[in-house]
Parts: C-alpha cells; sequence; structure tokens
C-alpha cells in the first residue's frame, strides 16, 4: 500500500459507511422516541429486496428507492403498532422482523424469479450514476489533484443523501420542537404526556422516519453496491448500525463516525488480504472478523457509561404519570 | 381448577392461537403465490409424518430445537435474550470433532459422555465472553451474540479450510468419524428386529435431550438455585433485596444457555454429518427463539414446539418437491411469524385465551355442579 492508495481506500471506506449510516440514523429515530430498534438488519433487507425487484422492473434506480422506503415504512409501522399499541416486547418484535425478513425476501425471490432468492442484475440505466470529478482546475498540483479525484469519485447521490440526513437529524433533535419532543419521548414520556404532546403519534412519527431510512439503506445495498439483491446480503451491517447507534452515544455526529471507522475497518479488509505478520500468513477470516471484533471492543469500552434513552424498550400507557 | 391451572391453560391456548395466526399468514403467502395452502400444508404433514423414516428426521431436528429452545428459555429466565446459539453451537462442534479426531479407538457409548461434556463447556464458554459483558460493562447481549456468531462462523470455516480438512479432500468439512464412533441410529436398531424402514439420523441424543429437559425442570423448579434464578429475572430489585447475587445469576443463565444450545453439535456431528461441516447448525439458533417463546420457557412446552418445528422443517424441504414456486423459506416465514405474534401481540392474543378458557372452564364447573 502506498501513499496513492489512502485516496482510494478512504473513498471506499466512505461508500461502505452509506448503509450503516443511513440504519444507523434509522435507529437513532427509533430509540430516541422510547422505541429498542433490533429489527434494523430484518428492515434493511427488505428494503433491498424492494429496491432490487423495483428498480428492475422500472428501469429506474429512483422508483426503486421509493419502493424500498415504501416497504420500509410499512414494516417500521408494524412494528410501531405492535410496540405501541400491543404493547409488546420490542427486543422480540425486531428479532421476529430480522427472521421474517431473512425467509420473506428468499421465498418471494424464488417465486418470481426462480434465481435461488436472487433478483434480476440491474442494467446501468436502473443504478444511480456514480460522480467522476476531474477537478481539472487543480491541473497545477497534480498530487492533490488525483487524491481529490480518487476521494470523489464513485460516489452516488445516495453518498450525499445519507450526509445530508446526518446533519438534518442533527439540526432537527437540537434545534426544533420535534426533536426535543423526541428526545423528551424517549427520556421521559410522561412528560410529554404532561405537555400535552401524544406520546403514541410522536413514536409513530419516529418509525416513519426509521422506515424510510431503512429503506434507503437497503437501496443502497441493492442498486449500488450489489447491483442486485442477494440473499442474507445485509450480512449483520444493521446489528453493526446498531452498534454505532450505541457506541455513538444515540448523537448523531459520533454516530457517523463509529459507522466510518467499522466501514474503514471493512475497507481494509481488501487491502489487508494476504497480509502476513512475522513470517505467519493471516487468515483471511481473521481479517474479515475485524468489523465484528471491533464492534464487541468499543461496546465493552464505552457501554457501562453510555447514556441511552431512559425510557426505550418500555411501552407508554397514556396519562401513566 | 385452581388459578394455576387456568393461567397455564390461558397460556397454552394463547400458543395455539398464536400458531393458528402464523399459519393463516404462511397461507396467505402461499396463495400469494399461485399454490393451495391446503395441499401445501397436507404435504408439510405428509413429508413429516407420513413415513417412518420422515419421522425420524422430525424428531432429529426436535432434538436439536429442544437443545436451542431450552438454552434461549434459560436465559430468557434471566431476561437476556441469548440469540448467539448458532456460534455457540459450532465452537461446541469444534471440541466434539477433535475429540473424534483424538480418540479414534474409542466406540461411541464411551465417547459419548465426553463429547456431551465438551460440547457443553466449549458451548459456555463461546458465550462466557458476551456474559460477562452484560454482567460487568452492560454490554447489550442481543449484539454481542449476533457479533459472537459472525466470528464462530468465520473461525470454524478457517478451522474446517485450512486445519482439519484432510488432505487432498476439496469439501469443507472435517475428516469423517470412525464407523464405531456414530451414534446408533433408532430406526437402525427397529430394523434389527426385522423391519426395513428408510434411514433417518434421529438416533440416542432424543433421550439425552429429553433427560436435559427433566433437569432444566428440577433445576429451575425444584431447587434454590432455580428459585433464585427465575427471580432475578421476574424482579431484579427485590430478588437483590432478598441477597440474589444478580449480575452471578446472570452470568450462569447465559453460560448455561449456551452449554444446552453446544449440545446440540453432538446430535448432529456424532449422530447425523458424521464430520464436521460447515454451517451444521445454520437457522437452528433461531429456531431455538420461536420454540421456546411458544414453549412459555418450560421445558414441556419446549419439547412440545420442538416437534412442531421439527415438522415444519422437516416437512418443509419436501414441499419444494412438489411446488415449484413455493420454497421451504416459507418455514422460516412462518418461524418470523411465530416469534412476532409471541412478542407483539401477545397482549392482543391473551385476554381472548383468557376469556376462552374461562368460559370453557365455568361452563364445566357448572355441569359438574348441576350433576
Amino acid at each position: 500500500m502506498d501513499f496513492a492508495d489512502i485516496p482510494l481506500l478512504l473513498a471506499s471506506a466512505i461508500r461502505l459507511s452509506i448503509p450503516l449510516i443511513f440504519a444507523a440514523i434509522a435507529g437513532l429515530y427509533a430509540e430516541r422516541s422510547g422505541i429498542i430498534d433490533i429489527g434494523l438488519e430484518g428492515k434493511m433487507l427488505l428494503g433491498a429486496f424492494a429496491a432490487g425487484a423495483v428498480a428492475s422492473v422500472a428501469g429506474n434506480p429512483y422508483v426503486g428507492l421509493l419502493g424500498a422506503m415504501a416497504v420500509g415504512v410499512m414494516v417500521s409501522l408494524v412494528q410501531g403498532v405492535a410496540s405501541v399499541r400491543f404493547r409488546g416486547n420490542q427486543l422480540v418484535l425486531g428479532l421476529a422482523i430480522n427472521i421474517i425478513a431473512t425467509g420473506l425476501t428468499v421465498f418471494v425471490g424464488i417465486a418470481l424469479y426462480a434465481r435461488g432468492g436472487q433478483t434480476p442484475p440491474l442494467p446501468d440505466g436502473a443504478r444511480f450514476s456514480a460522480i467522476a470529478p476531474q477537478f481539472s482546475w487543480l491541473e497545477g498540483v497534480p498530487a492533490l489533484q488525483s487524491a481529490l479525484a480518487g476521494l470523489a469519485g464513485g460516489h452516488t447521490i445516495l453518498t450525499l443523501g445519507a450526509f445530508v440526513a446526518v446533519a438534518v437529524t442533527y439540526l432537527v433533535l437540537y434545534h426544533s420542537s420535534f426533536g426535543l419532543r423526541m428526545y423528551a419521548c424517549g427520556d421521559k414520556p410522561e412528560a410529554l404526556d404532561s405537555a400535552g404532546v401524544s406520546v403514541y403519534r410522536m413514536r409513530y412519527q419516529a418509525m416513519v422516519i426509521n422506515g424510510l431510512l431503512c429503506g434507503a439503506a437497503g437501496a443502497y445495498l441493492a442498486i449500488v453496491q450489489g447491483g442486485a439483491f442477494y440473499r442474507d446480503m445485509t450480512a449483520g451491517q444493521g446489528y453493526l448500525a446498531l452498534a454505532a447507534l450505541i457506541f455513538g452515544n444515540w448523537k448523531p455526529v459520533r454516530v457517523l463516525l463509529v459507522c466510518q471507522l467499522f466501514a474503514a475497518t471493512d475497507a481494509l479488509q481488501s487491502r489487508l488480504q494476504g497480509l502476513s505478520i512475522a513470517e505467519v500468513d493471516v487468515p483471511v477470516q481473521a481479517i474479515q472478523a475485524m468489523p465484528y471484533v471491533l464492534a464487541i471492543l468499543l461496546l465493552a469500552i464505552t457501554a457501562g457509561k453510555s447514556e441511552a434513552p431512559l425510557a426505550g424498550g418500555k411501552p407508554y400507557t397514556k396519562g401513566q404519570r | 381448577m385452581t388459578a394455576h391451572t387456568q393461567s397455564a391453560l390461558g397460556g397454552l391456548l394463547a400458543s395455539l392461537l398464536n400458531i393458528a395466526a402464523a399459519l393463516f399468514l404462511g397461507g396467505v403467502l402461499i396463495l400469494a403465490v399461485g399454490e393451495n395452502p391446503f395441499r401445501a400444508y397436507a404435504a408439510v404433514l405428509e413429508g413429516a409424518f407420513g413415513t417412518v423414516d420422515g419421522i425420524g428426521y422430525t424428531l432429529h431436528y426436535a432434538t436439536n430445537f429442544i437443545f436451542s429452545g431450552l438454552g434461549f428459555a434459560l436465559a430468557a429466565h434471566v431476561r437476556q435474550f441469548n440469540i448467539g446459539g448458532e456460534g455457540q453451537a459450532y465452537f461446541a462442534g469444534l471440541i466434539v470433532a477433535v475429540l473424534c479426531i483424538w480418540l479414534p479407538w474409542m466406540p461411541w457409548w464411551a465417547l459419548l459422555p465426553l463429547a456431551v461434556a465438551g460440547a457443553a463447556l466449549f458451548g459456555a464458554a463461546w458465550a462466557a465472553v458476551p456474559a460477562y459483558l452484560v454482567v460487568r460493562r452492560n454490554c447489550h447481549l442481543v449484539i454481542t451474540t449476533i457479533m459472537f456468531n459472525f466470528i464462530a462462523s468465520l473461525l470454524m470455516i478457517y478451522l474446517i479450510v485450512s486445519v482439519l480438512r484432510p488432505a487432498g479432500s476439496m469439501a469443507p468439512a472435517g475428516p469423517g468419524l470412525e464407523p464405531g464412533q456414530r451414534l446408533p441410529q433408532i430406526i437402525d436398531m427397529i430394523n434389527s428386529f426385522g423391519f426395513r424402514f428408510q434411514p433417518a439420523p434421529l438416533n440416542v441424543m432424543i433421550f439425552v435431550a429429553l433427560a436435559v429437559s427433566y433437569a432444566v425442570y428440577r433445576a429451575l423448579w425444584r431447587t434454590k438455585w432455580g428459585y433464585e434464578l427465575r427471580a432475578a429475572g421476574a424482579n431484579d430489585r427485590a430478588a437483590r433485596v432478598a441477597g440474589v447475587p444478580i449480575g452471578r445469576m446472570t452470568a450462569q443463565a447465559i453460560c448455561l444457555s449456551g452449554a444446552l444450545v453446544g449440545l446440540m453439535a453432538v446430535n448432529e456431528i456424532m449422530g447425523a454429518q458424521h464430520r464436521l461441516t460447515l454451517d451444521f447448525a445454520l437457522g437452528y439458533g433461531f429456531i431455538g427463539i420461536a420454540v421456546a417463546l411458544i414453549g412459555a420457557n418450560t421445558p414441556l412446552g419446549i419439547v412440545a414446539a420442538a416437534v412442531l418445528f421439527g415438522a415444519l422443517y422437516q416437512g418443509g424441504a419436501s414441499l419444494v418437491f412438489l411446488f415449484p414456486s413455493v420454497s421451504r423459506e416459507v418455514v422460516v416465514v412462518l418461524q418470523g411469524l411465530v416469534i412476532f405474534f409471541a412478542g407483539g401481540l401477545a397482549t392482543m392474543l391473551r385476554p381472548y385465551a383468557d376469556a376462552l378458557t374461562g368460559a370453557l372452564l365455568s361452563r364445566s364447573t357448572a355441569k359438574t355442579e348441576g350433576a
């Protein structure tokens, strides 16, 4: 690995971080409102399937994205109603969504396409086009020009979307009455109730946003990364996003940075394969395990003093003050 | 009729309603892909119970699900969700395979106690780090155990492909067991009386599974330790005041949960695969969750639910042959739906179930009083 690789490596880390960011921010809305969301993985997977299927029918990535978001919102609302209205166990519900998603995507995929659970490969027209800025105004400084071109090249509109989502979430959470109410909803719902704001409606609103973002995460996997839906293509990213949310202490900018960290270890994988330390070849599986090990280490370091939303996981009864 | 029995009956009815609701939605799904759900479910039943070898497979899978269900339930009694059953089973499979390789001369009946103890120990060991992290570092068990699943899977790929695979073999699997190390299959035993049934992997581990279920029942409901463990889960503040060491009970429950799930490895490796294979427990950990929830975390309920899911798992495999557009993943969807209803709509179903049992019981008591 030499110096010229670094911008490419960073660009690849950013690309890999996008689904994590969407999913982690989706989880942030749910959990800030007081609903613990183990189901990110399943909603990403369902979103990815919807994106792959819809984009291949429509031949248009934006329609695919909308399809993924619609499915995400539907599932999030079902989860929300079961958590809020029926006071279900939120952990069990999330797990159930993940298991239903692994089965349902493959079941429907086989029934529709008979490709072992895969959706048809998307033609270029059905995928988001990647930008490739040349920075020709920097011709005088070729090193900087190629570094910037490497860093900025290969991204799609969804990369921008993920960063915008983080910025908007930051503004909403700390500088809008909606965000402050959501904050209260997850920490002290009875206070919100006393103030005449509906805790239930707040949580449903949070779940709608959660579904939109989970859909975007899935659409990124299927339309940008995979070029089709593959069975179990989330591979634990929903859980990694959850770990990023916890390590990021439910704060949008920190969550973004942790997602970058996970994605960077993932991006390093392809570079580190064939690595040997002190004459001993490092097994490729050890390198592949890095993001998971990192997630556990980060949780072990911080979870003890994390500031989880206080009312997370507890169903709220109206008028319970 | 005591209130306790009435509540148990209500729970049973709620579980049955849950299964019915899941089967109904599964049926809608089968209908949606253009097949007849009644015929599909009939095919599942036929595949699971229609032949002796079908029953053998059903009960073999049920053996696995008893272990994974008991494991999930034990941790659930301290309000912890151990979803790392697969990783714990893979790690347990490692010691089972290594014992078989180390002791090639040892017959199965001498190897079995060693393998059971080793699998329990390794299963518990793989759960020990997440258990420590829950108790000492307040790390969410769901996240740590799922990460440990991915790590276990990668570890096993490395060990099988790079270390244990016999030289010259292309298949990603460890060396085969000696014939004398294989657990006797029950259908073989029946056939020794002159029958000619098709073989199935059902083996003596089902008796171990039943014995372990009884032991878990005794330990949880008939010992001080079990009482403390359930108290720690039911009301940790009250238990703490009463002097129950919450952290220690939680850690013990999670490690024992891993030990129980680990026993699946003995059943699969010495009883069915006869070698260490990749992904030999794929999906079994999650089925254990559905089994434990349907079985209300009680050993008796878990055994019954394990047979139900064994039947779905075995019968689901035969669906593919009969209906080209229905894949066995419909069983995964059913599992998920059962878990969803158990977790989310239990509160919705339970009042109806209780009302129904109440109505039935009052009618039966009225009759006896009248007579």
